[in-house]
């Protein structure tokens, strides 16, 4: 008996100590290049072949991978699967069935970068990795997607077979981030997300004396009308908004973006922004609550005293708890209008991975889930998502079938699309993630007053940046 | 504060050992020899897994560790940087920010905050628990009731304090109610607020533990002593301050130094209860958190530098605690 | 012992501020355990307004809550159970052999050895975390449970306690006697040595599962996808609130969730576990 422990105790450090030496990288060889060749293949063949022919579609799906891996952040872009694509069927929280594909579906949460360190992981090996494990599809938001766009992580979607005659609807901001330096275009979304602000009726009427969108938005036309009226809502008991609400509409302002030439810069409007809220916070008449935070959601319901949030469609359905009962959302309570300045905020992309073994299923849910007029019609009415669909956004402007219950009836369907026509994507850098969380963190210490001096905050900043990124510069 | 992981509470059996405070019988076995020769390979053999274990996952990455520490090696999103070797040049960069020295500050604060109340407490339930006039009813439930906390996940614990500190939590809630205060008191806000939170958490997880540490201690003391004492007319604080503390000088010590070694590695709670920000104004960032930063962003180089650091800096606390404990090994 | 026959009234003082003391500190413990059985009880709607001391009518709505959450909570628990009961295992079960081996041997590099494993007891978990990670990376052992649970096997503390306690309770003679019968030394550990150490192994299986329970530096460094999170780490991932429809009372619950397990257990096993922690110094 002790001979036989021992000799298991043994293999089992030979085998510990070689997989420590070469293992991986020899296994792991031979499985990648079988694999690369052959997800080449499939993948010109579908590029060829699928846009025309269904029926070597069909084939060529059936010789593809049992199994979708889709990387997200959070479980917006599943419940829109679920809802909308036709044959998804759900299995559990995180798996799902189309057809006999297994969808499974990895949730990484986006704060920190932690959702991109996880794709910078992952996605640089996707060709190489088990069949069933190989990323197929994943999301990426506004403030990285150049990263991925520009990284041959991501496939070109004419490969997938998706024509620029089948994008015609769209949008062409939420075309142009995803170009990569060549032109290609490499992921889609089904929203628009140009935004505005998001203001709590019975404030209004508290504070301004009538809670008309029109007469509000004279209120907030520009940021001196913006702190005037604060200075009002405060008389009147409310809170204007968060430091950080405010906080994209200047940064989607700006006339550089932050990082030119491998440093981080500072823009004006960026300044503004600590300028104005630091005078805003100081006053009493913004909070500095985080986004998100349990804190910050207070203003959802009558008793939080918030004036607005700012924020695209998707915020209305998403983030103001319209389900519950006791929320102002349920009882129609708030109102839309433009705000200050127009800006966007996030939009989700849809991109496919290079080296997916599912092209096909993936051009389809590409396609029915941001060109499909009939299902953009439904995401739009469902979830009072603003679609990136011009004709859809059109009709829904044009009648009451774009009112939406808890803006107590409003029709924000002809501002949202006016301001998807104007967004402006220009100054993005790859680098956007990481420099806005960082910089509101350092600011939050200023408005509380932990850092003493804007310069000590910027510090603070310049410092967290170079932990996050150590090959930029700052000042 | 946290008493290191790596050293519990039983290496102050040698205290007891030094002091006289046991009754050692183990010296018998060394009398015992010549026919256990033949066996003695067996002693190899049953050292195998823990070595191999031992060697894998700990030496290698402790030698990977410092070997990259003279790299500049980290990644930028899909972009791979170095490695290139540069020398001292992070140890150059760590020491001269200052950053290291700053957090060090921030760790040794939040250790005191805690460590200072706890060794207190500690010492006067322990005098009492173990104090033999008092005849304190109840004990094994106050004794179950304080140690409880040093089971909770500090995660949670922390994730717990969070949502109960926080602006609209329920302790502002309930002072409100008391009217203490008519606004919100922003706890998360304020350095003093933050450190104070955190080292408060610590004492609560921690106190407990000490207590039970130092009272078998003091069970360990000559009953004679206190009864001479007694004779003599000394009082209860006398005892206390004359006999108890001094011969409790040793364990004292021991857990003041594993508290210590313990505090360096403070991360679980500072890093949840901020969201590893260490905000505000990184007034709560602790060495080890600064250390994950890195090791999060995959900065090995920086990274590698800084493990190496800490790593001397607890070297040098734990020939302190082995010169203290006069851990023999011939035993 | 003795009792003392001074002055009554002031022992009675003592005795009393000791009461009053030891309540303050059982409050200070056990409050923060009750606001939240009380918050899990209650819906996020309730919560918002305030808190009552009274216990709500949410508590089964948010359990529900809890296991349709984007976390996948359950399989949290089941994660951290199974990483802290095999470390649990595999710990005691090689940290009882390595401390036989020094225990029971006169080898050549036994001194050495020895000395080694006290001396390596202090290096911090933390500062070999960079190497480790790449390590694991190479290996491809990146979120899996191995790197989480075959690193206790060694445990330089736990193989101290092992030897403290073998130092009182194990005699040679024992070891020698078996040998006699023409017990193998394998054998000898796993039918003598072993039944012999029960008192210490339950202990330190006890603080080992504990404490791999509890433990989030690794876990979080190591585990990526939701599936395999511990506990621990999908816990810390509540504070960074990326959700939607935050809902505190599913918050409350989730840290209730994970920490009432382990105060039940506690509150079974406190005898031993408070014992515990002094058992290899002091024998009453």
């Amino acid at each position: 008996m002790k001979k036989k422990l021992l000799s298991v105790v043994l293999a089992s450090t030979v085998v510990a100590g070689l997989a420590a030496g070469c293992g991986s990288s020899n296994s792991a060889a031979p499985a990648a290049s079988t694999a690369k060749d052959e997800a080449a293949p499939a993948a010109t063949q579908a590029a060829t072949e699928a846009a025309t022919e269904a029926a070597t579609e069909e084939t060529a799906a059936a010789d593809e991978g049992k199994v979708l891996n889709i990387e997200c952040w959070n479980t917006e872009f599943q419940s829109r699967i679920t809802d909308h694509y036709p044959g998804y069927e759900k299995v559990d929280d995180t798996t799902g069935k189309i057809g006999d594909v297994t969808v499974n579906w990895h949730i990484t949460p986006s704060d920190n970068n932690a959702y991109q360190n996880n794709l910078d992981q992952v996605l640089p090996d996707n060709a190489s990795a088990d069949a069933d494990k190989k990323v197929d599809l994943f999301l990426m938001e506004a403030d990285y997607a150049k990263k991925y766009v520009n990284a041959d992580v991501t496939m070109p979607i004419k490969d997938l077979g998706i024509t620029d005659d089948d994008l015609k609807d769209q949008y062409q901001y939420t075309k142009d981030i995803v170009k990569d330096s060549n032109g290609d275009l490499k992921g889609l979304t089904w929203q628009a997300c140009s935004a505005g602000l998001i203001y709590n009726r019975e404030a209004a009427k508290a504070a301004l004396g009538t809670d008309d969108p029109e007469k509000v938005q004279e209120a907030v036309k520009d940021w001196d009308a913006f702190k005037a009226t604060a200075e009002k809502m405060k008389k009147a008991g409310y809170t204007m908004c968060s430091v950080n609400d405010t906080y994209r509409v200047y940064s989607n302002n700006v006339s550089a973006p932050w990082v030119q030439d491998g440093k981080v810069v500072v823009d004006d409007n960026i300044k503004a922004w600590v300028d104005d809220s630091k005078a805003l916070a100081d006053a009493g008449e913004e909070n500095t609550f985080d986004l998100w935070g349990d804190d910050w959601a207070k203003g959802k319901y009558p008793d939080g005293k918030v004036f607005c949030y700012f924020g695209p469609a998707w915020f209305f359905n998403f983030s103001l708890s319209a389900d519950d009962a006791k929320s102002i959302a349920a009882n129609g309570g708030w109102g839309y209008v433009v705000g200050p300045q127009s800006f966007y905020w996030g939009g989700t992309w849809i991109a496919a991975a290079n080296g997916t073994d599912n092209p096909s299923l993936v051009k389809d849910i590409m396609l029915k889930m941001t060109t499909d007029p009939t299902i953009m019609k439904e995401i739009a009415q469902k979830d009072s998502d603003c679609v990136n669909n011009k004709t859809v956004l059109t009709d829904l402007a044009s009648d009451d079938s774009g009112n939406l219950a808890l803006l107590g009836g409003e029709n924000p369907y002809k501002m949202l699309a006016d301001g998807a026509e104007k967004v402006d994507m220009s100054n993005i850098s790859d680098y956007d993630q990481g420099c806005n969380e960082e910089f509101q963190k350092a600011m939050k210490g200023y408005f509380d007053g932990n850092y003493k001096t804007y310069d000590d905050a910027l510090a603070a900043f310049n410092k967290a940046i170079t932990e996050k990124y150590p090959d930029l510069t700052t000042d | 504060m946290q008493q290191a992981k790596c050293l519990p509470a039983q290496a102050d059996r040698h205290f007891f050992r030094e002091t006289g405070m046991l009754t050692p019988e183990e010296n018998t076995m060394n009398n015992k020899k010549s026919k256990v020769v033949q066996y003695n390979r067996w002693g190899y053999i049953f050292l195998i897994p823990f070595l191999v274990t031992y060697v894998i996952f700990q030496l290698v990455p402790l030698a990977d560790t410092i070997w990259n520490s003279f790299f500049e090696n980290y990644r930028s999103g899909l972009k791979q940087i170095g490695p290139n070797f540069i020398g001292l040049a992070n140890y150059a960069k760590i020491l001269s920010q200052g950053d290291l020295w700053k957090y060090a500050g921030n760790t040794m604060i939040m250790w005191l905050i805690g460590f200072v109340p706890q060794i207190v407490v500690s010492l006067l339930l322990g005098a009492w628990f173990t104090d033999p006039s008092l005849r304190l009813k109840a004990q094994r439930f106050f004794k179950t009731v304080i140690y409880l906390p040093n089971l909770i996940m500090a995660s949670a614990f922390a994730m717990l304090f969070f949502t109960l500190f926080s602006d609209g939590g329920p302790v502002n809630s309930i002072l409100m109610n008391l009217h203490i205060i008519s606004q919100p008191y922003r706890f998360f806000a304020s350095v003093a607020a933050s450190r104070i939170l955190v080292g408060f958490m610590l004492f609560i997880m921690w106190f407990g533990n000490t207590t039970i540490l130092l009272m078998a201690g003091m069970m360990g003391i000559d009953q004679s002593l206190f009864e001479a004492a007694e004779v003599d007319g000394a009082t209860a604080r006398q005892i206390f301050f004359k006999i108890t503390l001094p011969l409790l000088r040793p364990i004292l010590v021991y857990v003041l130094i594993t508290s210590l070694i313990g505090g360096l590695q403070m991360f679980d709670v500072p890093q949840v209860l901020t969201n590893g920000t260490g905000d505000p104004a990184r007034s709560t960032m602790t060495m080890i958190m600064w250390l994950n930063k890195h090791l999060y962003s995959k900065n090995f180089g920086m990274g590698g530098a800084l493990s190496v650091l800490l790593f001397i800096i607890t070297g040098i606390l734990s020939i302190v605690v082995f010169k203290f404990t006069g851990t023999d090994t011939d035993k | 012992m003795k009792i003392k026959k001074e002055n009554g009234a002031g022992i009675r003082a003592r005795r009393v501020v000791a009461y009053v003391v030891l309540i303050l500190l059982s409050f200070l413990c056990l409050i923060w355990f009750y606001i939240l059985f009380i918050n899990a009880t209650r819906s996020h709607a309730e919560l918002s307004r305030g808190f009552t001391p009274i216990p709500s009518t949410y508590f089964i709505k948010n359990f529900q809550g809890m296991q349709h959450s984007t976390q996948p909570i359950m399989r949290g628990m089941l994660n951290s159970l199974i990483v802290a009961a095999t470390s649990a295992v595999l710990c005691t079960y090689f940290s009882t052999m390595t401390a036989y081996a020094i225990h029971a041997y006169r080898f050549r590099m036994r001194k050495f050895l020895y000395t080694f494993i006290l001396a390596v007891m202090m290096i911090p978990t933390q500062v070999t975390a960079l190497g480790f990670i790449r390590l694991m990376l190479k290996m491809g052992l990146m979120d899996n449970f191995i790197p989480l649970i075959i690193p206790s096997i060694a445990a330089p503390a736990t193989f101290f306690y092992m030897k403290q306690y073998m130092d009182s309770v194990l005699s040679l003679s024992l070891v020698e006697a078996a040998r006699i019968d023409g017990a193998g030394e394998f054998r000898i550990f796993n039918v003598i040595v072993l039944p012999l150490m029960k008192p210490a192994i339950a202990v330190q299986a006890i603080f080992t599962f504990v404490a791999n329970w509890n433990n989030y530096f690794t876990p979080s460094l190591i585990l990526k996808t939701e599936k395999m999170k511990t506990l621990p780490v999908l816990l810390a991932e509540l504070r960074s609130a990326d959700f939607l429809k935050f809902d505190m009372g599913i918050v409350y619950m989730t840290i209730a969730f994970s920490i009432f397990p382990v105060i039940i257990v506690y509150l079974i096993l406190s005898k031993q576990i408070v014992g515990g922690v002094t058992l290899g110094g002091v024998k009453e």
